[in-house]
């Protein structure tokens, strides 16, 4: 399963109540404001390890992230970028998609 | 792949038919096809024909319209949503006694129903909203 | 206008999943979320609606909004089991987070044609490694 997630953490639940509720393996891709969440030495960092240690893959759509200043050098470890066609990819290759608005 | 989406908010208060019109063209060029772009909620106002942005900005109601006649998209606008705001077609206006009609060309209105159809009928259901 | 839009399904049955995280009144979306399900309804998929998070309150008891001149929609909820749909999941933790319990939210029922149109509860609290279980065996959810 995809689940989409495009509020930063740091104003809205969506991440925490996504990863609180995606099962083992699931993918998540942080797109939007969402892409916050993906930054180095966030306060947030030990959620998405936290993820990773249970198998889910962290994706964050490249151009939302360079929107907001955040290049490819400032994004946590493990966090796999994509672009418009990738995000498109996650899609077709994921049975579900899931946005947590 | 049969793809479609459900736009939830309007054009830019939020990104969110920003990126669901980059996520349409980008499946487009991958040979996917789009079965139907439903706009619910605020995002009924991106089928509004009287936008004017300003020049150096993007017209996003232009921008779904033009892709619509290029690749012969369904875009739907939920009725009862465009009622409530002020979003009407010629029939619709005509029925409720208002002087003017406003939906872009490549819109069309109608009932909720198109959107469960189309997650019925589709093999992905793509949400963007707040 | 084709507001169901039915027979478009084809034999076709889905599992859709209706989330709502979200408090009435201060944005739309539960409104709008509740009328897509009605609306769903007629479509004979399988049809689940989970409230979590601040979705919980839609289904509060005794909601007042004489003072905000909004529509009292939550009665309308009641339909649902009217309609068959009688998997509507309470998330455990989102209640107990807000200080609630099942008893604070309003009574969901529907009538089991099978056993003597006997009326059950469509309220089934669940935990959220119950609830995340159920997300995942899922083919459409929408959120709002």
């Amino acid at each position: 399963m995809l689940h989409i997630v495009n509020k930063s953490p740091f104003e809205r639940n969506a991440l925490e109540s996504c990863l609180r509720l995606a099962a083992d393996g699931s993918a998540v891709l942080l797109i939007e404001d969402g892409v916050v969440a993906a930054a180095s030495n966030t306060r947030f960092g030990g959620m998405l390890a936290d993820g990773m240690k249970r198998d889910l893959k962290f994706f964050v759509l490249s151009h939302d992230a360079a929107a907001r200043g955040l290049a490819p050098e400032r994004l946590a470890p493990g966090v796999e970028t994509v672009d418009y066609g990738g995000f498109v990819d996650l899609v077709t290759s994921h049975d579900t998609v899931q946005s947590w608005l | 792949m049969k793809l479609s989406l459900l736009v939830n908010e309007g054009p830019y208060t939020h990104q969110a038919s920003d990126s669901a019109y980059r996520f349409a063209r980008a499946a487009l060029d991958k040979g996917h096809e789009i079965y139907r772009v439903f706009f619910y909620h605020d995002g009924v106002n991106n089928g509004t024909r009287l936008a004017v942005p300003p020049q150096d900005d993007r017209n996003l109601s232009q921008l779904w319209s033009e892709l619509a006649a290029e690749h012969e998209l369904d875009l739907v606008l939920c009725v009862a949503a465009a009622q409530r705001r002020g979003l009407l077609d010629g029939d619709e206006a005509k029925r409720h006694g208002k002087d003017a009609d406003n939906i872009a060309p490549g819109f069309r209105i109608s009932g909720l129903g198109q959107l469960i159809e189309a997650g019925i009928q589709s093999d992905r259901l793509v949400t963007f909203g707040d | 206008m084709d507001e169901a839009g039915n027979g478009g399904g084809n034999g076709v049955t889905k599992k859709f999943m209706y989330m709502n995280r979200k408090a009435p009144y201060g944005t739309v979306y539960a409104l709008e979320s509740l009328e897509v399900v009605l609306i769903a309804a007629a479509f004979e998929q399988d049809i689940s609606v989970v409230f979590a998070d601040d979705g919980v309150y839609q289904l509060m008891k005794g909601q007042d909004t004489e003072g905000i001149g909004m529509k009292n929609f939550s009665p309308a909820y009641a339909a649902l089991g009217d309609y068959d749909i009688n998997k509507i999941y309470i998330e455990r933790e989102s209640l107990e987070e807000r200080g609630l319990s099942l008893d604070d939210l309003q009574a969901l029922t529907w009538e089991d044609e099978d056993d003597d149109w006997k009326e059950k509860s469509s309220l089934h609290l669940v935990g959220r490694d119950e609830l995340a279980a159920l997300i995942a065996e899922q083919d459409i959810v929408l959120s709002f």
